[in-house]
């Protein structure tokens, strides 16, 4: 197998509307940044990868508008994900470790200020069971905390912790939308508090891989992908223990995260509750570096958070703040689909 | 240079409203159908645990799984969420908690809406019962919500009798209808477009790098991967590239079949548009034929293309826009 790395990561400032700019025009400049700091062009890529959601726009085939951005004449090999970012790299990621490409690019945005985020996401669920009660995704996770709070592990001081370490971490993203100590707030749906739920925006980011020396040639300390898996649950929501994630568990576990320790860990964990899961899922203490971006607490573009939080991990490693660091990604109600990286970086030689 | 102010933008409301149709399979058509029975049937796995909602496969093991049961209409609540602040199309439209239950007779738990004076009336482990919509139809809604009940729950459900979930008019599939209201915003460059639209020019955008023109614009040259922002403005006059006749008569609209929509280069384009051809009839429009805009009152964009009378244009002038 080849040596896959994460070389070179970029986002946009998250807002909460970007009204005045098409996705492509909130795309581009990410897109540009990103191949900048590797020098390439994007006749140099041998595969381009992205993620969204028509939804979000509410508009059919909304990616093809986006593919302007990135030079798609003459023809390139592409493809695309109706998910987050994240599983657009793990695509990416194959496709560079089966040795049909050297160099990927990979990106994802989403505007959720267009639409009712929280009722478009309904439209996802279940149609026969869960879509026709629209319940929406804060309710979801709401139900998911109060199991959390039944079962004691987690009680409302404890998620209002969890809010106040990450927007006190976002401090120091400029790309952040929230940034700094917030108000816990109402209950948006009890037990949580707006505090807890994640800001809606919009937002992009974009990754490029690179294999062996390739990688290597591109960046200085690359963010070596040691592993990546990615598993879900079972889809009635009534079937799953709530307070458990056996398919991160299970991902962690195939991309090697047990292996030995991690010292920094992005975890896609849009509301306060399910960071608990996922620490307990992870078997995370209090050594690992959780969410210093400040998380999807602190920026939430839907259909980029998940690739956000690959390309903070490895940014991490980028400038040698991590040696091995734990990214994860998740799709869907509750935690429903999960995606888990394992990345690591070389010693400085020389 | 002097700096212009930011455009206003421009905005739009942009529904998406549509109705999913989705045909059932054995086991959710004899759920559903129970429901407008009021009869709530969950599946047996080989293992002895009973779904409900029921599935046709087990998700444990993936068998095929068709052993209905009937369980009961009460239940208990295994986790809650108090909802304030009901959203359009919710089941109930005063505040509400949402549950999971777990009927009497069944291992998994349903999600549902219940009715309850407050948060200090709902708990994790309280009893509840259904309370059926007035009128059913065979849908997760003949369920109206949850609300409390004062009955202990029944014995060991492992006797939850078999069903054979024939019913008597089966229901077959559910619309879904769905609605959702989003506003649109056309970014920069289309908001430039549409606003020299509103004065009766068309304008393209120019790529920086391949100097190509772009109509109407999206913001970015697809070959260069890079903004436009010069603007340029091409036609009014243009050439019939390709074209098609259409003979289906689409819903909503007013015109009649057959007629062409073609794609007409505008003279100063490096792209064709496509249009309406009008003022011509339609098994006379060819490629090369030449056009121009007819603008209706008060329309915001042409209304269709029709031809200018000049000779056609040589192959030659629009073979690399084809």
């Amino acid at each position: 197998m080849r040596d896959v790395a994460i070389v070179a990561f970029s986002q946009t400032d998250h807002r909460r509307s970007t009204e005045e700019l098409s996705e492509v025009e909130m795309l581009m400049p990410v897109l540009h940044e990103v191949l900048e700091q590797t020098g390439l062009r994007t006749g140099d890529i041998g595969f381009t990868c992205s993620g969204s959601s028509d939804y979000l726009a509410g508009r059919a085939f909304s990616f093809t508008m986006a593919l302007d951005g990135v030079g798609a004449w003459p023809p390139i090999s592409e493809s695309h994900v109706e998910m987050d970012g994240a599983w657009a790299l793990y695509e990416a990621w194959v496709k560079l470790l089966t040795g049909e490409a050297d160099t990927a690019l990979v990106y994802s945005y989403g505007k959720s200020s267009p639409g009712p985020v929280r009722d478009v996401l309904t439209r996802q669920l279940d149609p026969y069971y869960l879509a026709p009660l629209w319940p929406d995704s804060v309710a979801l996770a709401a139900l998911q905390a109060q199991a959390l709070i039944d079962a004691g592990e987690a009680d409302e001081p404890a998620l209002a912790a969890i809010a106040a370490r990450s927007r006190s971490d976002a401090a120091g993203n400029p790309h952040a939308q929230l940034r700094g100590p917030r108000d816990q707030g109402e209950y948006l749906v009890r037990p949580l508090r707006t505090g807890d739920c994640p800001p809606i925006g919009d937002g992009a980011a974009g990754v490029v891989l690179a294999a062996g020396d390739k990688a290597r040639e591109l960046c200085e300390r690359p963010a070596w992908i040691r592993g990546m898996d990615h598993r879900i649950e079972a889809h009635s929501l009534g079937v799953r223990d709530l307070t458990d994630s056996p398919s991160t568990r299970l991902a962690a576990e195939r991309a090697g995260a047990f292996e030995r320790p991690v010292d920094t860990a992005e975890l896609h964990a849009p509301f306060t509750s399910q960071e608990v899961v996922l620490r307990k899922a992870l078997d995370l203490d209090e050594r690992v570096r959780v969410n210093p971006s400040g998380g999807a607490l602190a920026a939430n573009p839907v259909m980029a958070a998940g690739l956000i939080r690959l390309g903070e991990a490895a940014a991490a490693v980028h400038r040698g703040e991590s040696e091995r660091a734990l990214a994860h990604a998740t799709s869907g109600p509750c935690l429903q689909q999960n995606l888990v990286a394992v990345l690591e970086g070389e010693p400085h030689v020389g | 240079m002097p700096s212009t102010p930011a455009p206003e933008v421009l905005r739009a409301p942009l529904v998406v409203e549509f109705p999913f149709t989705r045909s059932l399979g054995p086991v959710q058509s004899a759920f559903l159908t129970g429901l407008r029975e009021r009869t709530v049937l969950g599946v047996k796995t080989s293992g002895g645990r009973v779904l409900v909602p029921p599935v046709e496969y087990d998700p444990e093991t993936a068998e095929e799984i068709r052993d209905l049961v009937e369980v009961e209409a009460t239940g208990t609540v295994t986790t809650w969420a108090w909802n304030p602040e009901p959203r359009p199309a919710q089941p109930l439209t005063t505040p509400f908690a949402w549950v999971m239950v777990r009927l009497d007779g069944a291992d998994t738990a349903l999600l549902h809406a219940l009715d309850a004076p407050g948060p200090d009336a709902v708990r994790t482990g309280m009893r509840v019962r259904v309370r059926w919509a007035a009128e059913r139809t065979g849908a997760i809604t003949d369920i109206a919500c949850f609300e409390p009940h004062d009955g202990a729950a029944g014995p060991d459900h492992d006797g939850a009798p078999h069903h054979s979930g024939e019913f008597a008019d089966p229901v077959t599939r559910v619309v879904a209808p769905a609605r959702l209201d989003y506003t649109y915003t056309p970014g920069r460059a289309q908001a430039r477009f549409i606003n020299a639209l509103a004065g009766q020019r068309i304008t393209g955008e120019r790529c920086p790098s391949c100097r190509k023109v772009y109509v109407p614009p999206r913001g970015a040259c697809p070959t260069c991967g890079v903004a436009t922002s010069e603007q340029v403005e091409v036609g009014p006059r243009g050439t019939v590239t390709t074209y098609c006749i259409v003979n289906i008569k689409a819903k909503n609209l007013d015109i009649e079949v057959p007629y062409v929509y073609a794609h007409i280069a505008l003279d100063g384009a490096d792209l064709a548009l496509h249009a309406r051809i009008g003022g011509i009839p339609y098994d006379q429009v060819r490629m090369g034929l030449r056009v121009e805009p007819v603008w209706s009152e008060g329309g915001r964009h042409p209304d269709h293309y029709r031809p200018t009378g000049e000779p056609d244009a040589d192959y030659d002038t629009y073979k690399e826009l084809l």
